[in-house]
């Protein structure tokens, strides 16, 4: 050997080189096309909206790790919480509003919990969450695309009380679909979250279970309840939410049955939200409160290990 | 007469990037070195106690330690020589130091006297070997076993003669040859396979002589094609087609292991803390075998071994080498080592161990020595993503045990059956976060072999 000195670590010393940051890369693109129709339907602001919210993610995130002296790792966690926060909010919230939230996100909900992996709640949805109790207002206010057919929508978003279509419900359909309706940034248009979605599937980053899960509860749930399904899968957040928010690993369970138990509560809670609240919307709120529930899924629902037998009773 | 068969596997586990880059390459033999280190504890279960003293001269083959226990395999001098020292060596799986004897050679490489039944490599008359076998009693073939000292050569060296002899009351119906190699870079089963099939081969005849079982497959992962063709011609000219079924299986990490090997193969579980006697199988690797072979018919005891030298190296081997020889050794005969190479490996990538130096010697379960180009890995937060649990070939939840032994609480580990654990690795090659989490699991068995004592 050139040196004496020789390297000592643990075994395995091949790695797959799979990493957090690689992960939050992947997730990053599979955002862009709902982020693509954000700013195709709803313009040039959408665009602020977005940067501002990235920009604000990484340099709180950078102030904080300083504060509290811990080394910051550019993995790439910040940015997805600051875009995934700019495409749940309403499309034209003033900046500094953005920037209250995504600090909030970012110092409270992520780091105060001790940073990447330890936070309790989806940082992105928690910070939506904040925003719509300091500011009802402006989170509800709504703009229909400025520039599509403006005779079809009135109203505000999809699922408000007052929402009346004109068309047909086959174009109803299409508008939701290709995301010519009202509503938060990113999640209008069902067929770029799809999209986005299928990468993330593929590349196996997120386990189907959790969205096909919610969302077919939530089809079910509206179904017993004489809806109609397809505008009840399709409108408000439940697409991004189901794909992007609830499978988000820090905040899901780990094992097979824990995020079947996760995904059933998540579909029951937003058809709860959906019919029973007076917000017109319940994704937001349901991921958030099964977010609670998680340490508890991980610690009490476990896999039978290879090998297991049970306990004979000593009769 | 068709006696491969092809097996899925029954676990998840990972495929690996093979690197098996001595594949093509014969075993070559080592020159006899001018010194051996040999040290006591070779094996699993009992150490030995030497029975030679300094200044004692040995002749190669001949018994230098011993132990009264019953789990336990004696240890030969590999070369000819006078023993001029014993020294403490650190045993780098353990930690612990242990003592060892300097053998320096005299450079005649004299044999203690051979009782050879049979030549292998000259004589095709496999019916009258076969003759001579059944003609040696059932104890007789364990005491031969065990006074060559052979141990399993897979790497847990188990002494065989114990293996060997499971108790009365397990039933013992199958028995398996496990050629899996599922490691990256290892490949020294593989040229065993190719280049000692009949001794292989018959070593297999000896044991099942010995178990009787009802069903002998030999175990081979598809990537090793031309050893699967060539064991299947073998056994059907030496006339074991018939007994022997060949069982050629997807190339899987940790396919060669234990517990899921005997799934794979013959579906049933072994139970947690259990063998695989309890499930009636018997598994031994095919180097094993060989040696069996030599110590039955050839009175040969375990006083050499094939060693793969692979990884950052410059010629990458397989060496045929005398227990004893150090590491340096063998480094040197596979030429330079690459600049940057700062990092060696005794065993594969996946669950070999790191060393700190090349004095150590080759002990009888050393199967490869891996050279790399570190890699410093940067430990960040779990976040959770599930991918060690759902490759986990154990079903076990490994990210459980970082948390709980970074707090101590290594009670909590066992409520997740951390015993289960085989230390695989898959977990932490495929930890995004870059968590050794076999290091923290291995932390977590011993403080509870401690604190249970």
């Amino acid at each position: 050997m050139e040196n004496d000195r020789l390297l000592i670590s643990h075994a395995p010393h091949i790695w797959g080189g799979f990493s957090t940051s690689k992960i939050m890369f992947i997730v990053v693109f599979a955002l862009l096309f709902p982020t693509a129709a954000a700013i195709y339907y709803f313009g040039l602001y959408a665009i602020y909206i977005i940067l501002t919210s990235i920009a604000t993610a990484v340099l709180s995130e950078f102030v904080i790790k300083k504060l509290r002296k811990k080394r910051f790792i550019m993995d790439g966690s910040a940015v997805v919480t600051g875009l995934l926060l700019a495409l749940t909010l309403p499309p034209r919230i003033p900046l500094w509003m953005v920037v209250i939230g995504v600090f909030f996100a970012i110092a409270v909900v992520k780091e105060a919990f001790g940073g990447l992996g330890y936070n309790i709640f989806n940082p992105a949805l928690a910070g939506r969450a904040f925003l719509s109790v300091c500011f009802p207002n402006e989170m509800t206010s709504w703009i229909i695309p400025p520039h599509f057919n403006y005779d079809a929508i009135t109203g505000a978003t999809p699922l408000n009380d007052n929402f009346t279509y004109y068309a047909d419900k086959l174009s109803l359909y299409k508008d939701l679909f290709f995301g010519n309706r009202g509503g938060s940034l990113g999640e209008t248009s069902v067929l770029l979250i799809l999209i986005g979605a299928a990468i993330l599937l593929v590349l196996r980053i997120i386990d189907w279970k959790i969205p096909v899960i919610y969302i077919g509860i939530v089809a079910l749930g509206s179904f017993l309840m004489g809806k109609d399904i397809l505008f009840q899968i399709m409108a408000g957040g439940l697409m991004i939410g189901a794909f992007f928010m609830a499978t988000d690993y820090v905040t899901s369970p780990v094992t097979d049955n824990g995020r079947i138990i996760f995904a059933v509560g998540l579909g029951i809670l937003t058809i709860l939200f959906r019919n029973f609240s007076n917000m017109p919307e319940g994704v937001c709120f349901s991921i958030l409160i099964m977010n609670a529930f998680v340490p508890l899924m991980d610690k009490y629902v476990r896999i039978k290990p290879f090998g297991f037998v049970r306990k004979k009773k000593n009769a | 007469m068709n006696i491969v068969i092809k097996k899925k596997r029954a676990f998840k586990g990972l495929s690996l990037p093979e690197n098996k880059i001595t594949a093509k390459k014969p075993i070559e033999i080592l020159p006899v070195p001018d010194k051996v280190v040999i040290p006591l504890q070779q094996n699993l279960g009992a150490p030995c106690q030497f029975i030679v003293e300094k200044g004692d001269v040995v002749k190669t083959g001949q018994k230098i330690a011993d132990s009264q226990s019953y789990v336990t395999a004696p240890i030969h001098a590999s070369i000819s020589g006078k023993v001029t020292r014993v020294i403490k060596v650190v045993n780098p799986v353990t930690s612990t130091m242990m003592d060892s004897v300097i053998i320096e050679s005299d450079g005649e490489d004299n044999w203690v006297e051979l009782n050879k039944l049979f030549d292998i490599k000259k004589s095709d008359d496999f019916s009258g070997l076969k003759k001579i076998i059944d003609s040696i009693d059932r104890n007789e073939i364990i005491k031969k076993i065990r006074e060559a000292g052979i141990v399993g050569l897979g790497g847990a060296t188990f002494p065989t003669h114990v293996k060997l002899n499971p108790p009365k009351d397990k039933k013992i119906d199958t028995l398996i040859l496990n050629g899996c190699e599922c490691e990256p870079f290892i490949t020294s089963d593989h040229r065993v396979m190719l280049e000692s099939g009949r001794e292989v081969l018959m070593g297999l005849y000896i044991i099942s002589k010995i178990l009787s079982p009802q069903n002998i497959y030999i175990a081979i992962e598809n990537n090793k094609e031309d050893a699967i063709i060539h064991m299947e011609k073998l056994a059907e000219k030496m006339g074991l087609a018939s007994i022997i079924k060949i069982i050629s299986l997807e190339s899987r990490y940790p396919m060669g292991a234990e517990k899921t090997l005997i799934k794979t193969i013959t579906g049933r579980t072994i139970p947690i803390g259990g063998l695989p006697m309890d499930v009636g199988v018997i598994m031994n690797n095919v180097a094993t075998s060989k040696s069996v072979y030599e110590a039955v018919i050839e009175g040969k005891p375990m006083i050499d071994r094939i060693v793969t030298v692979t990884g950052a190296i410059e010629n990458p081997k397989n060496l045929l080498v005398r227990l004893g020889t150090t590491i340096d050794r063998l480094i040197d005969s596979c030429g330079k080592t690459e600049s940057g190479a700062n990092y060696m490996i005794i065993g594969g990538p996946m669950m070999g161990i790191s060393i700190v130096n090349t004095d150590f010697p080759v002990t009888k379960g050393m199967n490869c020595i891996l050279v790399r180009k570190s890699r410093i890995p940067i430990e960040q937060n779990c976040i959770n993503c599930g991918r060690c649990v759902s490759i986990c070939p154990m079903k076990l939840m490994p990210l459980v045990y970082v948390r709980y032994v970074k707090r101590g609480d290594f009670e909590v580990c066992r409520e997740y059956y951390i015993e289960n654990c085989i230390e695989c690795g898959c977990c932490s090659y495929v930890c995004p976060a870059n968590i050794p989490i076999v290091g923290y699991i291995k932390t977590g068995k011993n403080q509870l072999l401690k604190v249970v004592g």
